[in-house]
């Protein structure tokens, strides 16, 4: 069914595009992604050491009325060698945007993201997580939404009404780093009857003061993230998503004063089990032009707590995040970002390194390595204990 | 007695020496009659081409686009779009600029969608990896400086006063700086910057005035070399439109994160 909406979806697009007529512009990345796994895996379907992933993401664009209107479609393909649920497509964007004095209206398929915290993205709900791209959940699927934001000096207003709900995407039993057993996401449920056709509503306030940005929101729906029930799919135990209707409020605030950044997420959800909460705190601070260089070096540090302590779905229960990252500020573009996350209840670790330069002036590499150590059989990371890797991304940007 | 003899002492209270503006009295004037003939604009619009050149003669390439807002009684708004390289396109910079309190900024990324407020302390900082600092590229407020007027020169045939400005804000780079002003326009024709050491760092000059809407002066291009390290940025100024009719709305988050 997903497949016959999506052929849909880009036929519209593209007939809307010739509407639009040739004003419009493309651009976007082609990349391959190379990662190697340096430990054996704990499954044998899993028993490859290297993995290469192409992926394509065009973007058209146009916009007019003096960039008061605009429309975009972004379509994103992956291919990986060994996961078959790792090959996917998705559209990322395919929406209509009208800004006028006092408000906008965004609709179509697109991106919201919120938040201030680095080393999770705890109150950012819009967008389902696009699990198979990568671990950090940093990357998202499209979200069909009508957006309106009522604009005002004291603030914005953002509403959405979210008439379709996508499922969260997971590695296949040939996937690494997935959970142990699988999920088996065709055998999802839902709380609502109506299951993806629930219509899920959210609303958020944001507004700086001075040196205060804050956001407070809400949101009614089904959670974005499942609980796994574990179940056997020909004779073999796999875990199942259950996607619960739940209420959640949330609160985000940045203060920014000189080189720092005071930094606060938390929120409070009901309907998914016991009511819970979950919080994350923490600073930034930069200095600039270290040792007469023109290097930047900001150091960071975030502790994350939810107190359904042991019995957290994440992670992020108990956890201290440390951080470093330096931006070269050279022609080039090079960054590096160092991250140390700690349990404090059981001392596993999970290291972190990223980095990044431009290759003369179209191309991208990307380097990656994430290594956890000391995980506790009961961490919800021990599944992927044996998953360290390294990745080279080397994209061609247009 | 002589009636003439009264009025030797009013001869000598209105000599030139005692009636002079000092040389800050002057420099700030100058200043001030500079930032006078540039206000009224309203809005601009401008496309700008930096090429970035080190010292083996390699260049690199960005292009991006700036939409300021004049503020009456503040620094500018201003919304920075880049365009080229292709891998930051799209990237965006939103930054309301004050004299001397740290500026408000905000950077969007377009990969995340994620709209980040950045702090704004550091103005000695290079901008996208040329010689120009954040600070240079600023709007220029008269109360961040104090001002001493030098002397008068002749710069490439036009008449200039050179003034010696000494920054008043916190975490510049620079001691001083030494700007030549033309005397018919009033705009900037070039400007020694001194480091944190007084040695002379970099050297800007600005060329190709053009009148807009029969007041403004806008340069075509920019020319800034560092001594240092031998390395030079050129900004090419193109396409400058003023009126566009942009208000505040056009410098807020909601049009940041619209940004491509």
């Amino acid at each position: 069914m997903e497949r016959y909406l999506t052929y849909a979806v880009i036929l519209f697009a593209i007939s809307l595009m010739s509407q639009v007529g040739i004003a419009g512009e493309w651009s976007g990345q082609v990349g391959l992604e190379f990662r190697y796994f340096p430990q054996d895996a704990i499954d044998p379907r899993q028993d490859y050491s290297t993995n290469l992933s192409p992926v394509f993401e065009p973007e058209y664009y146009h916009e007019w009325d003096n960039g008061r209107q605009l429309f975009a479609f972004v379509p994103f393909f992956r291919f990986d060698q060994h996961d078959a649920n790792r090959t996917h497509f998705d559209v990322r964007e395919l929406t209509y945007v009208k800004a006028a004095d006092t408000w906008e209206l965004r609709l179509g398929v697109r991106k919201v993201f919120w938040g201030v915290i680095e080393f999770n993205h705890l109150v950012d709900i819009i967008n389902q997580t696009d699990l198979v791209e990568n671990i950090d959940t940093e990357d998202k699927l499209g979200q069909p939404m009508i957006n309106l934001a009522l604009i005002r000096d004291w603030g914005t207003v953002d509403l959405f009404i979210m008439p379709y709900f996508r499922e969260r995407t997971f590695p296949g039993r040939h996937g690494r780093l997935r959970t142990r057993p699988p999920v088996a996401d065709d055998l999802a449920r839902f709380e609502s009857g109506a299951e993806e056709k629930h219509v899920d509503l959210a609303a958020r306030y944001s507004h700086f003061f001075g040196d205060f940005d804050v956001g407070i929101a809400h949101f009614y729906g089904t959670s974005r993230d499942p609980r796994f029930i574990p179940a056997l799919k020909v004779d073999k135990p796999v875990l199942t998503p259950f996607y619960d209707l739940i209420n959640q409020t949330s609160l985000d605030i940045q203060v920014t004063r000189g080189n720092m950044l005071w930094k606060l997420e938390a929120l409070h959800r009901s309907g998914q089990g016991k009511t819970w909460n979950a919080a994350a705190g923490g600073f930034e601070y930069t200095f600039t032009g270290i040792l007469e260089t023109a290097i930047d070096l900001g150091l960071l540090a975030e502790y994350h707590y939810d107190d359904r302590d042991q019995s957290a779905s994440t992670i992020f229960n108990n956890d201290i995040g440390l951080g470093a990252r330096l931006a070269f500020n050279d022609v080039q573009s090079t960054t590096a970002l160092i991250g140390l996350l700690v349990d404090r209840d059981n001392g596993g670790k999970f290291f972190n390194i990223e980095a990044s330069r431009r290759i003369g002036t179209s191309w991208l590499l990307e380097l990656q390595g994430r290594f956890l150590f000391d995980q506790a059989s009961t961490d919800p990371a021990f599944s992927i204990h044996r998953d360290d890797y390294i990745e080279l991304f080397l994209t061609y940007n247009f | 007695m002589q009636k003439w003899l009264y009025l030797i002492p009013l001869l000598i209270l209105l000599s030139p020496e005692l009636l002079a503006e000092t040389p800050e009295e002057k420099g700030l004037a100058i200043a001030v009659e500079t930032e006078k003939r540039d206000n009224g604009w309203g809005d601009q619009t401008t496309d700008m081409a930096m090429i970035l050149r080190n010292k083996q003669g390699e260049e690199s390439h960005r292009t991006l686009r700036i939409n300021t807002l004049e503020v009456d009684g503040d620094g500018d708004k201003s919304l920075t779009i880049f365009d080229d390289p292709k891998d930051v396109k799209g990237t965006a910079f939103l930054s309301y600029t004050h004299a001397l309190v740290p500026d408000d900024q905000w950077l969007y990324l377009p990969a995340l969608k994620r709209v980040k407020r950045i702090s704004s302390a550091n103005k000695s900082g290079p901008f996208v990896g040329s010689e120009f600092a954040y600070e240079d590229l600023t709007s220029q407020e008269v109360e961040k400086y104090t001002y001493t007027w030098l002397r008068d020169e002749l710069l490439e045939g036009k008449n200039c006063f050179v003034i010696e400005r000494f920054p008043v804000y916190e975490n510049s780079g620079y001691t001083r700086q030494i700007v030549w002003i033309d005397q018919e326009i009033y705009r900037p024709l070039k400007v020694e910057f001194y480091d944190r050491k007084n040695a002379l760092l970099k050297t800007l000059t600005i060329k190709d005035y053009k009148q807009y809407m029969d007041k403004f002066w806008r340069p075509d291009s920019m020319h800034m070399i560092n001594h240092l390290t031998g390395k030079e940025t050129s900004l090419i100024w193109k396409n400058y439109q003023f009126g566009n009719g942009l208000t505040d709305r056009d410098f807020d988050q909601n049009t940041l994160k619209r940004a491509r």
